[in-house]
């Protein structure tokens, strides 16, 4: 027996000359929830392509509860649950039909595995007779969900399962993931949502097709640096303008309701900070030092590569 | 199995619940049946024709009611001087003259020969002949008949029967065509159209990453088409005896499996159209250009293979439309047994088995 589900090896993709994935390395452990955080673009549709057997690396390997996805991938597919970025099941099809398809090409039932799906089922049943392609965004997620549960996969691959869904429903989804992951399912999913992030056990921060950093999402944010000034007043774009000019700053990027910042060694003192703005003539000036989240960390670590670069 | 059944059900969902797709499936094959049957025709009937009779005799006058009462012919207008023959002709609507020369009658009694003259608007080729036969054939009949009642005279009388097709109806050459065109299309089209349609709208890609095999997914496709493109060509066939009284002379059972072994050829084109292309749009062109016309042009459906340039009459024998409606057509019309027609049985099963085979081979198991 291993204790890993996901084993990926220097892993690399190019589409012409474009770099989709570069040498990428990792491992996910069996009933982990991994997130694959990034911008649109990063790579992930690539490498969760690659993991369900619909794409061939160009380099390295991977492996699948101990499965080869090139040469073991009818395995694979009997075992793993897919759930691409874009809606794919069938939209002229009703609810019920659109799961009962999905059972049975994966040989089983919904009454087999209907302790699986019955907390997302329960939801959108009502609507059972409807077709698929008049539910809203977040009902539509539901049922992709069921249906790539249906057959109790020992793995989930979830691509971008959030996209275009309201708040609340993406609450909701995260809130099954976790139960699903209580039932010893192995889940990956991607977000370009860096707030989703710190709902997961370990994370892979994914740009340009490489991997900056992989951890639990509290170590990512506690491995920044330096503390985070958070800074708001009345007037959110002239701030920024003036904070650029402000004595040691490093970096200063809009987060949110605040403008992020971090800075050198001088003009640590708030003090010093507030009278510089009001000076400038900003009103209602709030100054905050925070430990910083994974999206600072993320910026962070994109800007240290582009030195690197 | 289980997992098949599953597809097939969807797939007929799919295709019961479009109105589009429903209505290429049975409206368009009643109502192109209907159009060429009706419109296409290469009948003569009602022809108008202007008669200058510089003779006006008992023979004439016999020979013009002949003419006249065939039903292939209406006398527009008798003409008195070879001078309107002309104009007549510019005004366009007589397509015929029958000039009989002075003196008719006594020439035939006294020298056993007499001329007519035939002018024919030849600005449509087809039309022409076609009249020019007709009146031929009426008046070698007359011919016969006067000899018959005189004291024997050798002469070598051929006598013309069109076998299988007495009447030289357009028709029974159209509805072997039509279930050739009309079963390509579905067939293809549908097919093609509906593998794409899965690529198109990203649910191939969870095809894909389930445990179905290619061939389940394949045959999950064609199977219903298959049942439909079945019935289709019944229903033609039915239309065809029923209203336009095109025989079935052959063996019903014959006529159904080869029926069936075309819909596989086209089917399984459709299915290699559906590995080359990623859109339906693309798909629907390839059916249409790349199927309908060759079906239509090169299958001798509407212009005979023999007399196209070598080079053309190669390519044809590469149409699978071609070798069916030989096979429909001896079957329905002459009533052949399979041992007339196994050449052909044996050429369009090698060709659907190698679509099949190219198309199996082309499947992609994995997205790019």
């Amino acid at each position: 027996m291993q204790d890993q589900a996901v084993i990926i090896r220097q892993v690399s993709k190019s589409y012409g000359n474009t770099r989709a994935l570069r040498d990428i390395s990792f491992q996910v452990g069996k009933g982990e929830l991994f997130g694959l955080i990034g911008p649109d673009g990063a790579g992930k549709t690539s490498l969760f392509r690659i993991l369900t057997t619909l794409l061939l690396p160009d380099q390295g390997s991977v492996t699948i509860e101990g499965y080869d996805v090139v040469k073991q991938y009818r395995k694979i597919r009997n075992l793993a649950g897919y759930m691409p970025g874009r809606f794919s099941l069938y939209q002229d099809l009703s609810v019920e039909e659109n799961l009962k398809f999905f059972a049975t090409i994966f040989g089983t039932t919904i009454k087999e595995n209907y302790h699986l799906i019955r907390d997302i089922y329960v939801q959108i049943e009502p609507f059972k007779d409807r077709l698929a392609g008049k539910l809203s965004g977040g009902m539509k997620q539901k049922l992709a969900l069921c249906c790539c549960l249906v057959h109790k996969p020992a793995i989930l691959v979830l691509d971008e399962p959030t996209t275009g869904v309201d708040a609340i429903s993406r609450k909701e989804f995260w809130e099954m993931l976790g139960r699903l992951k209580a039932e010893g399912i192995t889940i990956l999913v991607s977000t370009p949502y860096m707030d989703e992030a710190s709902l997961c056990d370990r994370i892979a921060l994914i740009e340009k097709g490489s991997i900056m950093a992989i951890d639990r999402p509290e170590n990512i944010s506690g491995s920044f640096s330096k503390p985070i000034w958070a800074v708001r007043s009345r007037e959110m774009y002239p701030l920024l303008i003036d904070l650029r000019q402000y004595p040691g700053v490093e970096k200063v990027y809009l987060f949110g309701q605040y403008i992020h910042l971090t800075l050198g060694n001088e003009g640590q003192e708030p003090g010093r900070m507030k009278k510089f703005l009001e000076d400038k003539g900003h009103e209602e000036v709030e100054i905050k030092v925070i430990t910083p989240g994974i999206e600072d960390s993320f910026i962070e670590l994109m800007s240290q590569q582009k030195r690197h670069e | 199995m289980k997992k098949f059944i599953g597809f097939i059900i969807k797939e007929f969902h799919h295709i019961f619940r479009d109105n589009r797709t429903l209505v290429i499936l049975f409206g368009m094959p009643v109502v192109q049946l209907l159009l060429f049957g009706y419109v296409i025709t290469n009948e003569i009937k009602d022809a108008r024709i202007a008669i200058l009779d510089h003779s006006k005799d008992i023979v004439t006058r016999e020979i013009t009611v002949k003419l006249l009462s065939s039903g292939y012919f209406i006398l527009d207008r008798n003409l008195s001087d070879d001078s309107e023959i002309h104009s007549i002709f510019q005004q366009g609507k007589v397509k015929e003259v029958i000039v009989f020369e002075p003196g008719f009658a006594d020439k035939l009694e006294k020298t056993g020969r007499a001329g007519v003259q035939i002018l024919a608007d030849a600005s449509e080729p087809n039309t022409a002949k076609m009249l020019v036969n007709y009146t031929n054939g009426i008046l070698m009949g007359y011919v016969q008949s006067l000899n018959r009642l005189q004291t024997q005279q050798v002469q070598i009388q051929a006598e013309v029967k069109m076998q299988y097709n007495p009447g030289l109806k357009g028709v029974f050459m159209f509805v072997p065509g039509i279930i050739a065109m009309l079963l390509t299309l579905i067939s293809a089209l549908m097919t093609s159209i509906s593998l794409t349609r899965e690529k198109e709208l990203g649910t191939m890609e969870v095809l894909l990453a389930s445990p179905l095999r290619p061939i389940q997914i394949i045959l999950g496709k064609v199977t219903p088409y298959l049942l439909l493109s079945f019935i289709n060509a019944m229903m033609i066939i039915l239309i065809g005896h029923f209203v336009f009284g095109v025989p079935v002379h052959g063996s019903l059972i014959l006529l159904m499996s080869v029926t069936m072994l075309f819909i596989l050829t086209a089917l399984s084109l459709g299915i290699l159209i559906s590995t080359i292309t990623d859109s339906q749009q693309v798909a629907m062109m390839l059916s249409m250009v790349g199927l309908m016309l060759p079906t239509i042009l090169l299958s001798g459906f509407i212009y005979p293979i023999e007399n196209m340039p070598l080079w053309l009459q190669v390519i044809c024998q590469a149409m699978p439309p071609k070798w069916f409606i030989i096979m429909i057509k001896d079957i329905m019309l002459k009533g052949s047994g399979i041992e007339y027609i196994w050449k052909e049985i044996l050429v369009l099963s090698l060709m659907t088995l190698f679509f099949i085979a190219l198309s199996i081979k082309k499947f992609k198991i994995r997205l790019a």
